[in-house]
């Protein structure tokens, strides 16, 4: 999950992968500011085939809160 | 396609990238656009195509979006399509609602930006609220006055940005909600919410009609493709103003692609199509005709539904031909035999039958069209020759077609690089021109000299002494008209020629031509004038003209035979005609100086020509077959 999370922020903020780490947050990448968190809410919500409530979609604050979060909504995916 | 396979494939991209691989890099996003379509994917390939800019032959395209919602994170997943399609598009979004401001404004980012293309993307929820949420608290008459006063707006807005900018505007059409205000009842009288929004709409297009640049596009017709329901989202409208559900934000940015194609000129003029498991289900070669699948029932509806929309698409102006490995006369029997065909073969307007390679094929089909390479779009079911085509034109787009051929017709519909925003006269009949061509290309091209030529041509010429109305004004077009083979240039009016038709002393002849390809109808004109000069029975030549659909074809020679002969029935003992040089007529500068005429007189005016008939003859081209003035007992010459 955690992988797929990072590769997906890299997309979004069009960056390596590797410079993308658990850590990641809008502190650490400059383009990661409240209109491109929308793009990564809906990349998201592509990716794994869910919704985020606005509550949610205010914590999605970096790689690791949206790989636990996602873990606990899709936790069939999280397996894969 | 897995998870495991997309990553792979991403790598691939990367890898390719790094060894400045243009072509691997260029064709593995396109096949990764194909299976993933999310804005992480778009995101991705964006990020790639800007690091290969310069190695693309791209056209780039400045593009503002003016709107009532939130856009952004549309345009990834629009840059990523255009890059793939070669467009390089820039995007200035303007800020939310302030659309008006923007237009009206001479000063405005949005002026400033300079765009190429600006999208009036609106909402109905967003820019009339009170039909949108409130439409049951409306009085009718109410509901559609603030509907004309918006439209009022709105066409304000649209003659103001006329006055600022030429960027191309599209409006979009204003969606209706997905259930009415009023339930059922809604439908049942006439005026609520979905007629008000019709009638919205309907103003919105004879606005754009009215105005020149403006297009419409139709985002009601969108969301309701898609449904309503589904289209929508109301957390996202309501917590960050999107209010399009994320699986349909893709049909958007493809909708919007569909207009920057035909506004920028990246547009395809010519498809070509392979022939088995394409055009119709089977090998001819090996299941013959009547096995080949094609017809109403299913299995053959898959191809009948792909050449319905080939005609479509030749109906738009889309030039259609063959690439496909076959025996020629076979695959030309099948096209012309099978009966459910429904793409009939002049509606072709080049073909390459045989046994060599599709990229040659290709490169004949350009050169015969004469187009560039970029002009084609390929179809064909083999992706061994898709990916043989892509790797040795990439110029050419080469469709991907799926393994199901229920859905090849929705393929060739979704390519944007089809669409067209205007549609002439000339682009409905360029199909038949291009095959009118072809076939009096093929026949000068099998015949080793021109004589060869004339004769493949078969040509009928009919030559008459006018008489009919309809004959009179069709004389009278020519005259009014031709330019290059036109002696005289002299614009004589419909009521002058009838006068001369009458004139016992003139005689005006008209001259039609037929040809084994068709019939080109009246192209020739001629009038001649008898009368006495020093003592001499002298005919002039007032008027002698061919219209340019015929030039080149010796037709000329024979009108002039049939003058001589006419005019030595009747006594005259010389012809004179000037020639008149206009900054068009050159092609028949030399006209009498070829039939053996000598120059009399010569003054600013143009040349006096003169021959005298004292057994003189101009012969009838012996590749004409000649029907010259039947009834009138002059001759009746018929060559073989």
């Amino acid at each position: 999950m955690l992988e797929r999370v990072r590769r997906l922020v890299a997309d979004v903020f069009q960056l390596p992968v590797e410079d993308i780490s658990a850590a990641s947050s809008p502190d650490s990448i400059e383009a990661w500011d409240s209109l491109h968190h929308l793009d990564l809410v809906l990349a998201l919500e592509q990716e794994f085939g869910t919704q985020f409530t606005p509550e949610e979609i205010e914590q999605l604050l970096s790689v690791e809160l949206i790989a636990a979060l996602l873990a606990e909504k899709v936790p069939a995916q999280g397996v894969a | 396609m897995s998870k495991t396979d997309i990553s792979a494939l991403r790598a691939e991209i990367d890898q390719a990238l790094a060894q400045e691989d243009w072509y691997a890099a260029r064709s593995g996003l396109e096949r990764l656009s194909n299976v993933e379509r999310s804005s992480a994917a778009a995101s991705f390939a964006v990020a790639r195509y800007e690091r290969m800019r310069p190695h693309l032959a791209l056209t780039s395209c400045r593009l503002a979006i003016l709107r009532s919602f939130t856009v952004e994170p549309l345009v990834p997943l629009l840059r990523a399509r255009a890059f793939a399609g070669g467009l390089d598009v820039e995007v200035h979004v303007g800020g939310f609602d302030n659309y008006a401001q923007q237009m009206l404004d001479a000063d405005s980012e949005l002026y400033r930006f300079r765009p190429d293309v600006v999208i009036l993307a609106i909402e109905t929820r967003a820019v009339l609220p009170g039909i949108w949420e409130d439409f049951t608290g409306l009085d009718g008459g109410r509901a559609l006055e603030a509907a004309n006063e918006f439209l009022d707006s709105l066409s304000n807005w649209v003659r103001v940005f006329r006055s600022q900018s030429e960027a191309r505007l599209l409006l979009h059409t204003l969606e209706m909600p997905a259930v009415a205000s009023a339930g059922i009842l809604d439908a049942q009288t006439g005026e609520g919410q979905a007629r008000v929004i019709e009638e919205l709409n309907r103003g919105l297009r004879k606005l754009a009609a009215e105005a020149t640049g403006v297009y419409v596009v139709d985002y009601d017709a969108l969301v309701a493709r898609h449904g309503r329901e589904r289209w929508h989202d109301e957390r996202k409208w309501l917590t960050m103003r999107m209010p399009i559900a994320a699986d349909c934000l893709p049909a958007l940015a493809e909708e919007w692609l569909r207009f920057l194609h035909p506004l920028m000129g990246r547009i395809a003029k010519v498809l070509v199509t392979d022939l088995d498991n394409t055009l119709w289900g089977g090998v001819l070669g090996e299941d013959g005709v009547s096995g080949l699948q094609l017809g109403r029932e299913y299995p053959g509806a898959a191809y009948l539904a792909l050449q319905r929309t080939l005609v479509d698409l030749y109906r738009r102006g889309i030039v259609l031909a063959i690439a496909s490995k076959n025996n020629e006369a076979e695959a030309l029997a099948a096209i012309e035999t099978h009966p459910a065909m429904l793409v009939a073969k002049r509606r072709f307007a080049a073909w390459q039958i045989h046994w060599d390679s599709k990229v040659e094929s290709l490169r004949r089909i350009a050169a015969e069209l004469n187009v560039g390479l970029d002009s084609l779009v390929f179809l064909d079911d083999n992706p061994a020759e898709r990916e043989a085509v892509r790797l040795a034109l990439p110029e050419v787009t080469v469709l991907d077609l799926p393994a199901d051929p229920m859905q090849y017709a929705s393929v060739v519909r979704a390519c944007p690089l089809f669409e067209r925003l205007t549609q002439s006269a000339e682009d409905r009949a360029r199909g038949e021109y291009y095959q009118q061509q072809k076939e009096r290309r093929a026949a000068q091209s099998g015949h080793a000299s021109l004589e060869d030529f004339y004769y493949s041509l078969a040509q009928k010429v009919e030559i008459r002494r006018v008489s009919t109305s309809a004959e009179l004004a069709r004389v009278a077009q020519l005259i009014g008209k031709t330019n290059q083979f036109n002696l005289t240039t002299r614009r004589h009016t419909a009521v002058e020629v009838a006068a001369y038709a009458d004139a016992a002393d003139w005689d005006v002849y008209s001259t039609e031509v037929s040809d084994r390809f068709g019939d080109n109808g009246i192209v020739g004109v001629a009038m001649v004038r008898r009368g006495e000069r020093a003592g001499q029975r002298v005919a002039e030549i007032d008027t002698f003209l061919l219209s340019c659909r015929v030039i080149g074809r010796t037709v000329e020679d024979a009108m002039l035979h049939v003058l001589i002969e006419d005019c030595r029935r009747q006594g005259i003992e010389r012809m004179v005609g000037w020639f008149v040089p206009t900054a068009k007529n050159k092609p028949a500068e030399k006209f009498y100086a070829r039939h053996g005429f000598h120059e009399l007189e010569q003054t600013e005016a143009g040349t006096l020509w003169a021959l005298d008939l004292d057994g003189r003859m101009i012969a009838c081209p012996a590749w004409i077959e000649l029907r010259a003035l039947a009834g009138a007992g002059v001759e009746e010459v018929a060559h073989a």
